[in-house]
């Protein structure tokens, strides 16, 4: 008597620590973007354009060291990302004190005349790591610009993927851009410009753009966006006076016509950098080149030392640029492999479609456990109940997501949760037919379907673990719910529902002679 | 109340001609596939899928013509009940697709189609863009974990059972996976990671089954030693048929409730569970204990030697020693 009453308190405070946990669920159980509505985004870091820039700075150090060492080579060039040779060494053992250098990250193997570098692995490992821990850095701060509720920005499978969840973006257009944008800022000369067509561009040098050189498309003044009809072609030189990295500070502002401006500052050594490079090109002219677009051109009209304005640009560009370059520029360019959005209405039919599905499984099971098992029946209805109700305490507690799969993991758990106790009632009814006694047929009925029961879970919980891999939401959602439902099924089909038997026995004495199953 | 009061068919009778019906349906299922290809959704073979919500009521033809000059095989659906004025489209991965902005081309090309189609507004209430690369990984997951959870599942029963039921629980799994990927290509679903999350409940689900039955015939077989095999697990199986019966009635009729009133996006989920069910049940009655037995035919012949000349002859005893023993 003493242990059932114990058993009996406990029931009472799992379920109301569920109900404590989950209660009111409109605030304390999390909805997935299929029930919310949002867009469920996966991207990829070209983790490659980080180790090429490692590459290229590693030669151009390179080259320094050893025109101020004195060492005659014929070429130094970068092969592949994580590659470059060096050819036509004269003095070796010169050349090789002088790269000394060059050794730390990167292996070299030697050929006539010259050394192949490559990126030691464990090195550009390390390289491709750090960029996308970047890059996920980069998108949180942005996406937290973007005032997005409840976003998820984290690693996702494979070593370059990042997942991207934004509930409730109206915008999916722009958020996408926001997020992608290298935001690579360039301040660099411009050699000749502007030209109508890449063609007309490349025909001033007669098909021969010099190597220091590149050709950018940009926007003609006081007309269109770029890539549009009033695009335009301008040769800059490819090495830039600062970067992004160069970045103190970009805010809005507005240019001398009042139009929208994004103003930046430069950080100090950078500022000093650039004033030499004003000082030294006054009177020709500069381009202002974001993600490879020439955003505006002027001449320079005397020494600038730490500030720069964007101009030509209208509101939204004026809003998106200041969060991308705040943010700061990207290590890497990124691509989207995967984009699911749901709009907030189809989520909204989606939860009430659930709701009604599981309210009639929930019906479908009850009326027809108490139809076949009489009052019986009433227990196991209690017992699955009892399931649902930590279910739901669990996930809130847990704060996994609910998704429509998951409801449908929910449906499934009231159905699968019956089984147990089906065994455990049919296995009473075969016992009581050897007329043993009410007690002892109960008592064996749960005694012997035990490990059956512990089988049967174990099976199921197998294949529930397996589906936890698929990176989905909306998958993981269903996975997670069905193990909860599969861990505290046990509980109320085996613990639960005895109790309750026990608490029929206990109350009929003397020791009831029959059972309604 | 009981549906089957002392349950007493023998099953293991039946075993071949189930054998043969199981076989029938597989083998037309694989002949589908083998012809028509494996009905790949874009979570997996990669593409674009847009479901359309139109302001006035549209016919599947209007929007048809309208998306048919795109490039590629355009599929258009009516989605959920026609009041709702919902249309899905799915686009094929392009081939070939150049790297970059690609991803979300096949979906402005539609939207501008359909724009442009004379049709009447629309808002985009779902759209899905899956790349080459996530549809190979996620075809790769796919298969990993539906061999993992049947190799894991066959490792959990050989280590709790014996091996011979082992093979016998995972070849019924098998064959349930076999049986529902069939039943998918003959009503035409496709492959989605939906579909996918339900087969693989499904190897979980239907191993339960036969779980119940093999933990019988290990409780008859330990109090009675001298009986033949098959008759122990026919018997198992009867002793057990209302719970079976029952157990995959409740989980149908909870299923059923998602698949009538879950919505269009759990349908095709639904009825992979469904399928699943039934087969799953089946296969527990006739085609686990079968292999089981099959499997371990000499030690069954050794022993049913003993008790009576033939296999029949055992099988006809059974029924007369249950009911003796019953009254």
């Amino acid at each position: 008597m003493k242990d059932i009453r114990w058993r009996i308190i406990l029931i009472a405070v799992v379920i109301g620590l569920s109900i404590w946990s989950f209660y009111p669920p409109q605030t304390k159980v999390k909805l997935g973007l299929d029930l919310k509505g949002g867009v469920h985004l996966v991207l990829r870091v070209h983790t490659d354009d980080a180790l090429r820039v490692e590459t290229e700075t590693t030669v151009e150090r390179l080259r320094d060291s050893l025109s101020r060492a004195g060492v005659q080579f014929a070429k130094a060039d970068v092969v592949g990302p994580t590659e470059f040779r060096v050819a036509g060494i004269q003095d070796d053992s010169g050349y090789r004190s002088a790269a000394v250098d060059a050794d730390t990250n990167y292996d070299r193997s030697s050929e006539t005349g010259g050394y192949t570098y490559r990126m030691k692995p464990n090195i550009a490992i390390q390289l491709r790591d750090q960029t996308v821990t970047q890059a996920l850095e980069t998108i949180e701060r942005r996406v937290n610009e973007l005032g997005v509720a409840e976003p998820v920005v984290a690693r996702y499978s494979g070593q370059d993927q990042i997942l991207v969840q934004l509930p409730g973006v109206e915008d999916v257009r722009r958020a996408k851009e926001i997020i992608r944008s290298t935001a690579q800022l360039k301040l660099t000369l411009v050699e000749q410009g502007p030209f109508p067509s890449r063609e007309a561009a490349l025909q001033a040098f007669n098909n021969n753009v010099p190597s220091d050189a590149e050709i950018l498309p940009g926007r003609q003044e006081g007309g269109g966006t770029a890539g549009t009809a009033g695009t335009v072609f301008y040769a800059v030189k490819k090495a830039s006076a600062v970067t992004g990295r160069d970045l103190r500070n970009a805010q809005q502002s507005i240019d001398e016509f009042n139009r929208p401006a994004v103003q930046f500052t430069l950080k100090q050594d950078a500022a000093g950098r650039f004033g030499n490079f004003t000082q030294a090109n006054i009177g020709r002219p500069m381009a202002i080149v974001l993600d490879n677009r020439v955003m505006s051109v002027a001449t320079i009209q005397g020494r600038i030392t730490d500030n720069g304005q964007i101009t030509g640009i209208n509101r939204e560009e004026m809003i998106d640029t200041v969060i991308t370059l705040k943010s700061g520029a990207l290590p890497a360019s990124m691509d989207y492999l995967e984009e699911r959005l749901v709009g907030p209405s189809l989520g909204q039919e989606s939860i009430r479609a659930g709701f009604i599905s599981s309210l009639a499984g929930l019906g479908f099971v009850v009326v027809f456990m108490v139809f076949y098992y009489k009052l019986t029946g009433l227990n196991a209805v209690v017992s699955i109940i009892t399931n649902l109700i930590i279910l739901l305490g669990l996930m809130a507690f847990m704060g996994s997501v609910m998704t429509l799969p998951g409801i449908a993991g929910f449906i499934l758990t009231i159905g699968m949760g019956v089984d147990s106790n089906v065994l455990i009632f049919e296995r009473i009814k075969e016992e009581l037919a050897t007329a043993r006694g009410v007690r002892a047929a109960v008592n064996a009925g749960f005694d012997r379907v035990w490990w059956t029961i512990v089988d049967t879970h174990v099976s199921s919980l197998i294949a529930a673990l397996l589906l936890l891999q698929f990176g989905t939401s909306t998958i993981r959602g269903f996975a997670v719910t069905l193990i909860i439902g599969l861990l505290s099924n046990v509980f109320t089909a085996v613990f639960v529902s005895r109790t309750a038997f026990e608490m029929i026995l206990n109350r009929r004495q003397p020791a009831a002679q029959t059972l309604s199953i | 109340m009981q549906i089957l009061n002392h349950a007493n068919y023998n099953f293991l009778r039946w075993k071949w001609h189930a054998i043969a019906l199981s076989a029938a349906v597989i083998l037309g299922g694989l002949a589908m596939i083998a012809t028509k290809g494996l009905p790949l959704g874009i979570d997996f073979s990669g593409g674009t899928l847009i479901v359309v919500q139109f302001e006035q009521p549209i016919t599947e033809e209007q929007v048809r013509n309208a998306v048919d000059p795109l490039p590629g095989e355009e599929v258009v659906q009516q989605y959920g009940e026609v009041s709702e004025r919902r249309m899905l489209i799915r686009l094929p991965q392009t081939e070939g697709a150049v790297e970059g902005n690609s991803l979300e081309q096949a979906s402005m090309q539609v939207e501008q189609a359909l724009a442009k189609g004379g049709l009447p507004k629309f808002t985009i209430v779902n759209r899905e863009l899956v790349s080459a690369v996530i549809g190979r990984d996620l075809q790769l997951r796919g298969i990993y974990a539906t061999l993992a959870s049947l190799l894991a599942i066959t490792i959990y029963i050989g280590i709790r059972f014996r091996f011979s039921f082992a093979v016998g629980a995972i070849v019924a799994t098998l064959h349930d996976v076999l049986v529902t990927m069939a039943f998918l290509v003959f009503f035409g679903y496709d492959l989605s990671l939906n579909v996918v999350a339900a087969i693989l409940t499904i190897t979980g689900y239907s191993v339960n089954d036969t779980i119940v039955i093999f933990d019988r015939v290990r409780e008859n077989l330990r109090s009675r030693r001298r009986e033949p095999l098959d008759k122990i697990v026919n018997e198992s199986v009867n002793q057990t048929l209302s719970r079976t019966i029952i157990t995959a009635g409740t989980t149908f009729l909870s299923v059923l409730s998602i698949f009538l009133f879950g919505g269009e996006a759990l349908r095709g989920f639904a009825f992979t569970m469904l399928v699943g069910i039934v087969s799953g049940t089946y296969s527990t009655i006739f085609i686990a204990s079968a292999i089981a037995i099959i499997l371990s035919a000499g030690t069954a012949r050794r022993t049913a030697a003993a008790a009576s000349p033939t296999d029949a002859a055992a099988g006809q005893g059974g029924k007369k020693q249950k009911r003796a023993r019953a009254s």
